[in-house]
């Protein structure tokens, strides 16, 4: 259940899209309002989000440490992995948010005959993580040629090299490949390792198949169905110059499913998991620098009229006490 | 707040690049592409809209059966006219004039066809 009705939730969500499409006055409501609202509630969403974060107090420092710390000076330091300096942790989450170091440390852990408990490197989660995102990226950034009127030179770029085996016409993107191959897998990663499945929950398996339908029906628009991408450009530019307009019976409806997938994807990402694009820059185990040894930090809001109580007052002040009740005391 | 200094500035940062395509310098919604038509003729070989999104794919089938399946050189349209199934001698023949019908929109819509890597341009467009 909690793999089908993810499922189902992405297929209703195509049913509504290919209804509305149809429906006289539909189009508008899909193509002009929906986007408008979509893009409104994520940014707003997306803020809202950062701003509760950025109220939460980190008092303390609670990096994880990934190496050696910074002690003896005969002790080589893990200045990435384990940093006391400003320099350490930018350098740490360049290759965090590049790079995705974190996911280069997956384990696997396997039951052998004996029975014997081994831990293997598992570097797959790593490569199709980063496929993935890199993938998407690129995706977004050749759609800005719909959006943005005289096409900016590295979107052209990019289309270029992603089309650079210039198989087919319309030229064939590598990405579009590479982006199902890693989202296939990130799914069957869930469902085929049962210590993953046990784990995964709704929200892992939903966001998967939304992604997962979008990227389906955006190739099948450009490679199946054919759509006017004349008509399409008018539209989403309009968009972006609060001037919307749709050609009356030029966009094809898988145009639409695609763009309610994408609304879909867009409300639902504050509300989700997928709020790790903010989030990766604002986790305290990874931004903070590990210098409690060297820095002492106060918890800012103490109640600066409760003033420290050593060992040494406290005995003072229940001596007598103490002495009654049999208690042995450092100061007779 | 704690950490404002870094947080805010980050987040105006995220939603300009967001809203980015809305501040850049864009033309105006209504500067349509206007391929022109040839005069002479009022026929293409397929219904416009379906022109508009598949012509690509048309060319491909075309080369896919002259060259390799050894299929006819030439076709008819639904109104009886012939044509010369080919890019240079069939669709440039009407549409003669490549800056003013195929990149009109291939330039609106950011698409470079490799059609012109092999292909000689007509003269005019030289």
């Amino acid at each position: 259940m909690r793999i089908l009705n993810p499922f189902i939730a992405v297929l209703a969500l195509i049913a509504v899209g290919l209804v509305a499409a149809q429906v006289p006055g539909g189009q508008a409501l899909m193509g002009i309002v929906l986007p408008y609202l979509a893009f409104a509630l994520f940014l707003g969403g997306f803020a809202y989000r950062v701003m509760q974060w950025a109220k939460s107090p980190v008092p303390f420092r609670i990096p994880t440490t990934c190496g050696q710390a910074n002690s003896l000076p005969w002790i080589k330091q893990n200045k990435i992995d384990c940093p006391s300096t400003k320099l350490g942790v930018i350098a740490r989450m360049i290759l965090e948010v590049f790079l995705f170091r974190s996911l280069f440390r997956n384990t696997k852990a396997e039951m052998h005959e004996g029975p014997k408990l081994v831990y293997g490197s598992s570097k797959f989660l790593w490569l199709f993580a980063l496929l993935f995102h890199y993938c998407f990226l690129v995706i977004v950034l050749r759609h800005m040629r719909l959006f943005i009127d005289p096409v900016p030179g590295f979107v052209a770029a990019l289309e270029f090299g992603d089309g650079f085996l210039q198989i087919g016409a319309p030229v064939f993107y590598q990405t579009d490949a590479i982006f199902l191959g890693a989202i296939a897998f990130l799914f069957l990663r869930r469902v085929m390792l049962s210590n993953i499945r046990y784990i995964s929950l709704p929200a892992d398996y939903f966001p998967l198949f939304l992604i997962f339908g979008i990227a389906v029906t955006g190739i099948l628009m450009r490679y199946v169905f054919r759509a006017d991408v004349v008509a399409i450009k008018q539209l989403t530019h309009g968009l972006t110059t609060f001037a919307p307009a749709i050609a009356a019976g030029q966009i094809s409806p898988i145009f639409f499913i695609h763009v309610f997938l994408v609304c879909a994807l867009l409300i639902y990402f504050p509300f989700s998991k997928l709020m790790h694009m903010a989030g990766v820059f604002m986790s305290p185990t990874r931004n903070m620098i590990n210098n409690s040894r060297m820095v002492r930090h106060i918890n800012p809001w103490n109640d600066p009229n409760i003033k420290p109580h050593s060992y040494a007052g406290y005995e003072d002040e229940f001596r007598e006490f103490m002495k009654e009740g049999g208690i042995p005391v450092e100061k007779e | 707040m704690y950490g404002k200094g870094r947080i805010i500035p980050a987040l105006i940062l995220f939603l300009g690049l967001m809203t980015s395509p809305i501040w850049y310098k864009s033309g105006e919604a209504s500067k349509m592409p206007k391929p022109e038509k040839p005069k002479d003729y009022t026929e293409c070989v397929a219904p416009t809209q379906e022109m508009r999104t598949s012509h690509m794919v048309l060319l491909n089938q075309w080369r896919d059966d002259i060259l390799r399946e050894g299929g006819a050189r030439t076709g008819k349209t639904p109104n009886g006219t012939e044509y010369v199934r080919s890019l240079q001698n069939g669709c440039m023949k009407c549409h003669s004039d490549k800056k003013k019908f195929c990149d009109a929109c291939h330039n609106y819509t950011s698409v470079k066809p490799y059609c012109w890597d092999c292909h000689l341009q007509p003269k005019e467009a030289m």
